[in-house]
């Protein structure tokens, strides 16, 4: 079916992901609001919510199988790139919710605001990857932030998450502004907010250079703030921290993943012309990033915010991928994405049940010697872990060896050279998570604090995140053509840098 | 049955899809599997008696699966299990075997799935069934499941039993691949498996410190061996792009100039290999030492099948070999000196299963001088009649073992169960046993009509009548080695006889309270025996040469099968004879010292005879005394035979010292210092790092935003002014 707005019907075919799920986010606020706290913890809530993101998921497949689009002009993009990190996202928020459910209950939140916010926060990362528009991306990074911020805050009771929620606010109202005096900064140099017509006026070089570069310069903080590239990250350890777990897990994957694909939507489809201009400050960005993340997480003896530190390290990884700015790239990215969201919510639901649905057991004295009182849960934990840090065989280590392949088409050998080694940093941290798992002996007081038994959403979560990865590891092929396949409808019209 | 291969990158690696019409092989793959089959079998058994004796470890007592009346399932049922894989296997390639057509011309390639297929490499998991593959599988199969139900007897009683059932399975199923294989990467991972096997069967009894390390010794040296056998293959993918037998020797004469230095080069590296598995000169020295597994295994492995593997390799790479006559003089120099020098340190060995393994040693020896001077149907030959005796042999010292270990149990003291110096008159205890190990004698003795006769025979003649080929470059030098090859069989028929009258004749030097217990073998060990003496008797039958056949030898024309094995070979040996004829010129009719075939295979056979007569006089007047009460051989050349020719005191004091050395520096040095001191200066300088970075990390907003600012200033001003 081709696109083409001629009727009012086309409108809704192109947005029908983002209304079911504003829809159904809806339904689940107004189902929580009707249901008695008494009832019981919520859970069919997040039963509801799941529903909700499985059909998002299948009217996203239709669109990616049977809909094109005519012209590239429109504020909402119907390509494969968006459809494909619409699915990232759908799969995040899916496996936040999973790993919420015994979370939400234990801790007596409110479960159809809890999970009615990860749905419309969802909507709000789709608008991200979708928007052919500055001021779309603006509202949707809005409709994510404001969900997340009160996600960040939402255990009332805890002063950390209740810290973390005022603190993530204000930093992120602060960087909203620089990011929309930079949409305004590019709306005065070309004339339009339309990341196509902004293109074009690039290449015709009609843009007024002293207000564009500005511009450009502001664009770039306000995105390096979402997605924590260091030295914009100062908020990440104490949010993420402060959080409740599960709300950890959807930050650090999907928040981070909504704010690469319009990074490089923008900077590389619509700011491509500039590539000099900007590719050096966001490759000291890039090195700075990585190295940094991955030397502070050395450091830190709470797992919660090791892991917190390593997603600044991944951040880093994927801003190699902007700076490389090609098809390879940007499928790798694609690719990282995916894998990331697995691996990084996989890891956290590990935290969740080692802290008994709780913040408790956060420290990684508390994972000595679990690998020996629960086996399952250790090998794949270890497997999660080994994953993150890159090692071959797993899905981390394909990945990261595609964003390398990118890196290397637009030879970026010293970018490379930061990656690999500090790659390296990075198996010492994620490594010595596996040593106290499997080599040290239990904390004093452990069994009586010993995780509980995993719940069986959890479980199943797991199970598939580590099938998934190992798989990927190994066989490859099918997510790497999908991937390369939507990455290149990315650009397959807008032509640009070789 | 092909996936993952294209039928056509199956037809660029040459494979012979067109031959499958000529004849259907039946279930070749089979045969592979089954032993697998019984490796797993056999070894979900082991684990479950693990899991036992581990628990009853735990518990502090011993495990004994013996104590009941009736040992547990996991000792029962590999008593099944293992040779019965083996029979169902044997079965199933005598039944290919008769239905292979005789003037089949063009091997047979079964392939199944692309193993490794990337870029330019394609290799195809594949069965190749030619004469020279099913001759090699009828011997794995058919001695191997001899030597299986031998073990029944042997092991019966082992704790470890259900273990090494899975295990020789196990060894069955690689050397399967190894020679069924169809390419040279295929057979290396036969190689490789065979070599696990041999390493995890040599210290099978790994509580042993001694048996444990003579496992990793033969390991390692076959790792030298195996350096040689890897760059071979990569000098020769280098020029053929393929590793799969069937294009390279087709292409090998086109490709190669005879005589050349790749093709010397990659023959020189091929044999390198061969002698590591095969136990050939300099790297000989851990076969004796791989006695120290169970005694069916050094008949299996260590005697009949493994250690062949070289030759099998030289033989099946003989177009490689006939187009570098120097690499084919170094191999048979290498086999006739290995034959020499072995069979010289068998003569003054005490260890019944020593001796023969420096005998396997001195016999492989021979094979290598087969197949050096281009008889490979001859060096063949040998292998089958020497898997024939030689593990026949094997197995008679098993039960001699088996039969002193019980004694020893009963006597007074410790008492060496393998010395022969221990034994002597064991005849009237064990008549089975020493009628069979006689006719094994006799054979390996080369005694005219036993096995032995007709292959060694063919050997040295070979040896001879190529020295005598017209423009043949090495024939002075192979005279020499054929006059070296007559002295090492009459060694041959020396040591030997000395091992029999040590062993069964003259006064019992047991000990009193032990010889009462000495005994026959049960059945389940004598019946093998049985089988394999039949085969030593009439083995040699199946390849009696044309000049024989009407002679003496041939019993003027009556023995059936006259040159039957070279006719069978023929498809497979016809290429590399060609060559070797164009090279050399046809081969003599006439030894370096006069005298045709007839007359030396008389010559060599009454020689044998004499030297085993006088053998028997000679040792059966010598008084031995128990080994407790002696101390070995005097005199000078003695005791330098006896020790082995210190071949490992040389390689202790030229290789293992300095290496160790050398590394002892490397770790307090370099590692220990510099490397270690590198690391941990990088490791804490990034945590220093790290814990400076994450001071600013204060949990103030107003910190933060003063941070986000600077860094928007930073980008801001990098972008303008930049």
């Amino acid at each position: 079916m081709l696109l083409d707005y001629s009727s009012s019907f086309h409108y809704v075919m192109a947005l029908l992901p983002e209304l079911v799920l504003t829809v159904w986010g809806m339904v689940v606020l107004i189902a929580g609001v009707s249901r008695k706290q008494r009832e019981g913890p919520g859970q069919e809530l997040g039963w509801l919510a799941l529903a909700g993101l499985a059909l998002a998921a299948v009217t996203n497949g239709w669109l990616y199988s049977g809909v094109s689009e005519a012209g590239t002009g429109a504020m909402i993009a119907v390509d494969r790139f968006r459809l494909f990190a619409n699915w990232v996202f759908i799969l995040g928020a899916g496996m936040a919710i999973v790993i919420s459910l015994s979370y939400v209950a234990r801790q007596r939140l409110q479960a159809g605001e809890y999970y009615s916010l990860i749905l419309f926060a969802v909507v709000g990362m789709m608008f991200m990857g979708s928007a052919r528009d500055l001021m779309m991306i603006f509202l949707g990074l809005e409709l994510m932030s404001i969900g997340i911020y009160a996600l960040a805050g939402f255990n009332r009771r805890d002063r950390r998450s209740a810290e973390a929620g005022l603190k993530y606010f204000l930093l992120g109202a602060f960087a909203s502004g620089f990011l929309l005096f930079g949409i305004a900064l590019v709306y005065g140099a070309a004339g339009s907010t339309n990341i196509t017509a902004v293109a074009a006026a690039v290449q015709d070089g009609t843009t007024v250079a002293g207000l564009m570069i500005p511009g450009v310069a502001l664009l770039a903080t306000g995105f390096a703030f979402k997605v924590s590239a260091v030295p914009f990250h100062m908020w990440v350890p104490d949010v993420y921290e402060g959080a409740p777990t599960p709300v950890t897990a959807f930050m650090a994957a999907s928040v981070k993943a909504a704010a690469f694909v319009a990074f490089l939507r923008v900077f590389m489809v619509g700011l491509d012309g500039l590539y000099e201009q900007w590719a050096n400050i966001l490759w000291w960005i890039a090195a700075v990033t990585m190295v940094a993340g991955n030397v502070i997480a050395l450091v830190q003896s709470s797992v919660k915010r090791m892991l917190a530190y390593s997603s600044i390290a991944h951040g880093g990884y994927l801003l190699v991928a902007i700076v490389a700015a090609n098809d390879t790239a940007a499928s790798g990215l694609l690719f990282y994405l995916l894998v990331y969201t697995i691996m990084t919510i996989g890891a956290f639901a590990v935290v969740v049940t080692v802290g008994n649905q709780s913040e408790a057991n956060a420290r990684i004295e508390d994972y000595g010697g679990l690998g020996w009182r629960k086996p399952v849960l250790g090998v794949l934990m270890t497997v999660l872990l080994l994953s993150l840090a890159g090692f071959p065989g797993t899905a981390g280590f394909i990945a990261k060896y595609h964003l390398l392949l990118g890196a290397a088409e637009s030879r970026l050998w010293y970018l490379i050279v930061i990656l690999v080694l500090s790659t390296v940093v990075s198996y010492w941290y994620y490594l010595r998570v596996a040593w106290y798992m499997w080599m040290k002996e239990a904390p004093p007081g452990a069994d009586s604090a010993d995780p509980a038994i995993t719940p069986f959403a959890t479980r199943i979560v797991l199970v598939v995140s580590v099938a998934i990865i190992i798989l990927a590891g190994i066989f490859p092929d099918a997510v790497l053509e999908l991937a390369a396949g939507s990455a290149e409808s990315l650009r397959g019209v807008a032509g640009g840098r070789q | 049955m092909v996936t993952g291969v294209s039928a056509a990158s199956l037809a660029s690696a040459g494979m012979a899809v067109q031959a499958a019409a000529e004849w259907q092989p039946i279930l070749p793959g089979l045969i592979v599997l089954l032993p697998l089959l019984g490796f797993v079998l056999n070894g979900i058994l082991a684990l479950q008696s693990a899991r036992h004796s581990s628990a009853a470890l735990r518990e502090g007592r011993d495990w004994d699966p013996f104590a009941g009346a009736r040992p547990p399932a996991t000792h029962r049922l590999p008593t099944w299990i293992g040779p019965g894989v083996m029979g169902l296997a044997f079965a199933l390639a005598l039944l290919n075997f008769l239905g292979m057509p005789a003037d089949l011309h063009d091997p047979v390639v079964v392939p199944y799935w692309g193993w490794i297929v990337t870029g330019d490499l394609s290799i195809a998991a594949a069965i190749q069934l030619d004469q020279l593959s099913m001759v090699m599988t009828l011997v794995v199969t058919g001695v191997g499941f001899l030597i299986h139900v031998f073990s029944v007897g042997y092991m019966g009683r082992d704790p470890g039993y259900p273990r090494y059932f899975a295990y020789l399975n196990l060894f069955v199923f690689f050397m399967l691949v190894l020679v069924l294989g169809s390419g040279f990467a295929t057979m290396f991972v036969g190689w490789e498996g065979v070599g696990l096997c041999s390493y995890l069967l040599i210290g099978y009894w790994f509580s042993d410190r001694e048996k444990s390390d003579a496992g990793k010794k033969a390991f390692i040296v076959n790792r030298i061996g195996d350096v040689g056998f890897l760059l071979a293959m990569f000098l020769l993918f280098n020029g053929f792009g393929t590793l799969d037998f069937i294009p390279i020797f087709a292409g090998a004469e086109n490709h190669f100039a005879a005589g050349g230095v790749t093709i010397t080069a990659i023959t020189l590296l091929l044999l390198l290999g061969a002698a590591g598995k095969s136990a050939q000169l300099p790297l000989h020295i851990w076969l004796p030492d791989a006695m120290a597994g169970p005694t069916p295994v050094s008949a299996l492995i260590h005697a009949a099948t493994m250690v062949t593997a070289g030759v099998y390799m030289v033989a099946r790479s003989s177009v490689l070999f006939a187009l570098a006559p120097t690499s084919q003089a170094v191999v048979a120099g290498v086999g006739v000196l290995t034959a020499l020098v072995a069979a010289t340190i068998a003569m003054q060995q005490y260890d019944i299963k020593k001796v023969l393994a420096y005998s396997t040693v001195s016999q492989l020896g021979f094979m290598f001088m087969a197949v050096g001077v281009g008889a490979f149907t001859a060096g063949i030959f040998h292998l089958v009649t020497h898997a024939f005796f030689k593990a026949l042999l094997f197995l008679g010292a098993g039960a001699v073992i088996h039969a002193m270990h019980d004694a020893a149990h009963h006597g007074d003291g410790h008492l060496d169960e393998q010395d022969m110096r221990n034994m002597g008159g064991l005849r009237k205890y064990m008549p089975v046993t020493c009628a069979v190990m006689w006719i094994a004698t006799l054979a390996i003795a080369g005694i005219w009509p036993f096995a032995g006769f007709f292959s060694k025979d063919e050997i040295i003649w070979y040896t001879a009548a190529w020295a005598g080929a017209e423009s043949n470059p090495f024939g002075q030098l192979y005279a020499v080695y054929w006059g070296l090859a007559l002295l090492t069989a009459l060694l041959t028929a020396f040591y030997m006889t000395r091992l029999m009258v040590m062993t069964f004749h003259g006064a019992n030097r047991t000990g009193k309270a032990a010889s009462s217990h000495l005994h026959e073998a049960p059945n389940v060990m004598t019946v093998p025996l049985i089988v394999l003496a039949v085969l030593s008797v009439f083995g040699g039958w199946i390849n009696v040469p044309n000049a024989l056949s009407d002679s003496f030898a041939g019993l003027w024309g009556s023995l059936p099968m006259t040159e039957w094995l070279h006719h069978w070979l023929e498809p497979v040996t016809h290429t590399a004879a060609e060559i070797q004829v164009a090279g050399f010129g046809e081969a003599a009719h006439a030894a370096p010292a006069g005298g045709g075939e007839v007359a030396w295979a008389l010559i060599s056979t009454v020689a044998a005879a004499v030297i085993v007569a006088a053998a028997v006089m000679f040792v059966g007047r010598r008084k031995y005394v128990p080994a407790a009460q002696d101390a070995g051989p005097r005199g000078a050349l003695p005791r330098f035979v006896y020790n082995k020719w210190y071949f490992d005191e040389l390689y202790d004091a030229v290789i293992v010292r300095p290496v160790l050395a050398l590394s002892r520096w490397c770790w307090k040095a370099i590692d220990t210092v510099v490397i270690d001191g590198f690391v941990n200066f990088t490791g804490n300088f990034a945590r220093l790092a790290g814990w400076a970075t994450s001071l600013f990390q204060t949990g103030q907003v107003n910190m933060y935003a003063f941070v986000l600012t600077l860094g928007v200033l930073f980008v801001l001003g990098a972008a303008v002014f930049l």
